[in-house]
């Protein structure tokens, strides 16, 4: 906005101000029953939904699948799309505050004198966009597991066994996400190629019992998991011998 | 002294003025308490001058056309008015002790304490209000195009104040110290962690160290209670001295008919 632009829409405003309505009682009125209605909203969500209290805080434990506020969960939907490490700061911290540096400079490089939002186009349509993207991503990451997940198709023959054999494979799913195997091999989509070799096919390539022995007793770097509990170790060995 | 305006108030609101003839004699005792209030609000005014800032704050105009989108500024302001007064009551039964304290106060607050319960769970939804009434907030300002001239200021204030809120959220989520608390924050941590530059110091100020450790929880709980609410309440301060000196803005659409006499004039 220039000098012209910046006093006229000075003098247009005190003309519209001059003929608006004291702010105490009209304004007040309506800020006040809006504010009952918030204290409402509160009250109700505090009788209808409760507090909830988990169980206590446990450093030791690596089964649990964490979980942010909802209102973070475009951020961690994020966190669980871009598996490569190296972009994974990209996406999680240099999306957001590139996010906030363009919030913050809005009202610097958007000068234009125009207000009406049907007559700024690229503004109206990039607040839309943006809100639209960020509700996608809060709704995908509400339905979506955790960022140490693996997501892939069970195998047919795994599903039609059904019973202990699908919950052992989805046990040695969860197992193999949390015992950190990603961070060296990678199964389907998920988890760095490299250094270890692809677990895509590993079952088609070592039987049960070979798979065993290289988890009890691996070749460096790969640590030794012999110290898991036998039950999960067993769901490991279960489930990467039905990746075929 | 000199006389303030009369405030206007509605018509049937206003005192009846009184009757000739009425309150003309002796000053009895029940006129005395029935011009307490007045007296006091003199006295003070007498002494602060804060009468003129009153009425500075309350008595200014808003524009023709303001509808139910101008409430969502102190919609949230109440949020957090209402976030604030849970917060003491909880803080009253908190200890910030992550070998077990911590777990244990809120476990007493939502099982054993009167009303505990209901308390606790309007700070935790109230959360979920305020960032979503913020977030409106800003879509209301952002499509109206209230940041711009005069009003940059208040938008970069209000940058700040969101990016205070989401950290509001992120801090309070450790404090019941479960395990959705401990793992979530973490992930948040180690998350920060990556960032360029600055990102390992903050990670290891909110932490007080590189690991998760003993002070990690009673630094969360200092923020979360101390720094930030106070940084917040500041500059809802600023906004609102911003909000009151530059007037609200009028709806975009609206354009301002041309004062009556001038039109005569004109013509
Ligand atoms: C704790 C958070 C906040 C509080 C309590 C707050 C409070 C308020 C209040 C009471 C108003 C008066 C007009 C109205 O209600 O619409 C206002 C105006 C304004 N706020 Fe906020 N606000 C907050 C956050 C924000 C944010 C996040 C932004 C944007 C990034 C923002 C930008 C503005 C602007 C530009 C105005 C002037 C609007 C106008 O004149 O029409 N505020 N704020």
């Amino acid at each position: 906005m220039n000098q012209r632009e910046k006093e006229e829409y000075l003098r247009e405003y005190g003309i519209l101000k001059s003929q608006g309505k004291p702010f105490f009682p009209y304004a007040v009125a309506k800020d006040a029953a809006m504010a009952c209605v918030v204290m409402a909203c509160i009250i109700t969500m505090s009788l209808v939904l409760g507090a909830e209290l988990g169980s206590k805080a446990n450093p030791t434990t690596t089964t649990y699948v964490p979980r942010p506020e909802w209102y973070f969960f475009f951020l961690f939907e994020v966190l669980r799309v871009v598996k490569p490490p190296s972009l994974v700061p990209l996406a999680t911290i240099g999306v957001p505050t590139l996010g906030m540096i363009l919030l913050f400079l809005l009202p610097f490089y958007d000068r234009s004198p125009e207000r009406r939002p049907e007559r700024r186009p690229i503004a109206t349509i990039t607040g839309i966009v943006v809100i639209a993207a960020m509700a996608f991503l809060t709704y995908s990451g509400a339905n979506a597991g955790s960022p140490t997940a693996i997501e892939m198709a069970t195998p047919p023959a795994v599903l039609k066994a059904g019973g202990t054999t699908l919950a052992t494979y989805e046990a040695g799913k969860l197992a193999v996400a949390q015992t950190g195997c990603l961070a060296c091999h990678k199964i389907g989509e998920n988890g760095n190629d490299g250094p270890g070799p692809q677990l895509t096919h590993i079952g088609a390539r070592l039987p049960r019992q070979g798979i065993a022995r290289t988890l009890v007793n691996p070749t460096a770097p790969m640590p030794s998991f012999r110290n898991l509990p036998p039950q999960k170790f067993n769901a490991v060995v279960e489930f990467l011998s039905q990746l075929k | 002294m000199p006389k303030l305006p009369a405030p206007p108030v509605p018509a049937p609101l206003k005192a009846p003025p009184a009757r000739p003839g009425e309150g003309n004699g002796k000053v009895a005792p029940v006129d005395h308490g029935r011009n307490a209030g007045v007296a006091v609000v003199d006295w003070v005014d007498e002494r602060t001058s804060l009468s003129g800032g009153a009425r500075w704050l309350m008595f200014r105009k808003v524009p023709k056309g303001t509808n139910w989108f101008y409430t969502l500024g102190s919609a949230t302001m109440f949020a957090f008015l209402s976030q604030a007064v849970t917060g003491v009551f909880l803080a009253m039964y908190y200890r910030p002790d992550p070998s077990g304290g911590a777990y244990e106060s809120i476990r007493h607050v939502t099982n054993e304490v009167f009303l505990g319960q209901f308390v606790r769970g309007m700070h935790k939804w109230g959360s979920s209000v305020m960032v979503i009434l913020v977030f409106l907030h800003m879509g209301r300002t952002f499509f109206f195009g209230a940041y711009k001239y005069p009003r940059e200021l208040n938008w970069v204030i209000g940058v700040v104040l969101l990016i205070l809120t989401m950290l509001m959220s992120f801090t309070g989520y450790l404090l019941p110290f479960d395990q959705r608390a401990y793992w979530a924050t973490i992930v948040g941590t180690n998350i920060n962690g990556t960032g360029p530059l600055l990102g390992p110091y903050l990670s290891d100020f909110l932490r007080a160290g590189p690991e998760f450790g003993a002070t990690t929880l009673s630094r969360f709980y200092a923020i979360h209670m101390l720094l930030v609410p106070g940084a917040i309440a500041a500059l809802i301060g600023a906004h609102l001295y911003l909000v009151t000196k530059l007037g609200t803005t009028a709806p975009p659409w609206l354009k301002a008919e041309k004062d009556p006499e001038l039109r005569k004039a004109e013509a």
